[in-house]
């Protein structure tokens, strides 16, 4: 097979964008690996939480994200910690929160850092060990990790 | 750096087992550890990693902080207040600093 130049300026493209970014990246192995760790290796189950992110987020270095969960936070119920994850980042682990009754409401609203278009995963664990997850992609325009 | 300033949004009153939003954001710059300057070296990390809200010496909120939050990080999120009492915020940089603020709320 002949390569043409524009194939092969891409094929050098890609290699050059990989040697730099690749294996600096979280991958999904490893926002899986904090996850389990998370729930104790419990598979989280859809539903009660929801996360809430924009669609496409034009500066990567700061974009709004608000986490709530379906709980009465009472004493008897209530959520623990919702922990927050980025799989295409260098590092998936973002934010963890903790809650008590005293919070009156499972949720919470931050601003966080995405290095490039990824998946924002949340899982929230509630006081009776049970979890839950909601997986938002988030397009990335310009990224937030700039050197 | 200037010192890190935080600025906090209570409600100043509120009614019997209303539950209030409340805002925080601190001035800093959360260096991610994985920035470089111009001569190719890492900028160290230097983050707020903890933060904390109290209400009357009980726990009501609190947040692991991860480099992937944003420079002057903010958090909103909500409190159930039965009784008047000090809301007490707390920031803890990697450095070990460690910034607070205190604000009050009269419960009618």
């Amino acid at each position: 097979m002949q390569v043409t130049r524009r194939q092969a300026l891409g094929i050098s493209a890609g290699a050059a964008a990989f040697v730099a970014f690749g294996p600096a990246l979280a991958d999904e192995a490893a926002t899986e690996k904090m996850l389990m760790e998370f729930t104790g290796g419990k598979t989280p189950a859809s539903g009660k939480i929801n996360l809430k992110a924009p669609e496409i987020a034009e500066n990567g270095n700061t974009v709004p994200i608000t986490v709530s969960v379906d709980s009465e936070m009472t004493e008897g119920s209530y959520v623990e910690s919702v922990t927050l994850l980025a799989d295409g980042n260098p590092n998936p682990a973002v934010a963890t929160f903790h809650f008590t009754p005293m919070s009156g409401e499972a949720s919470a609203t931050t601003r966080m850092r995405l290095a490039k278009t990824q998946n924002v995963v949340a899982v929230a664990k509630m006081n009776d060990g049970s979890v839950f997850m909601d997986k938002k992609q988030v397009k990335v325009t310009i990224g937030g990790c700039g050197g | 750096m200037a010192a890190p300033k935080p600025r906090v949004k209570v409600p100043k009153s509120a009614s019997a087992g209303e539950v209030i939003t409340i805002k925080t954001l601190i001035s800093h710059k959360m260096e991610s550890g994985q920035r470089k300057d111009k001569q190719g070296n890492v900028i160290p990390r230097q983050i707020i990693n903890k933060f904390t809200c109290e209400f009357e010496g009980k726990p009501v909120f609190s947040c692991d902080v991860e480099p992937a939050i944003s420079a002057n990080p903010y958090f909103e999120f909500t409190a159930k207040v039965m009784e008047s009492g000090t809301f007490k915020f707390t920031w803890v940089d990697d450095s070990g600093d460690v910034y607070s603020h205190e604000q009050a709320i009269e419960v009618k």
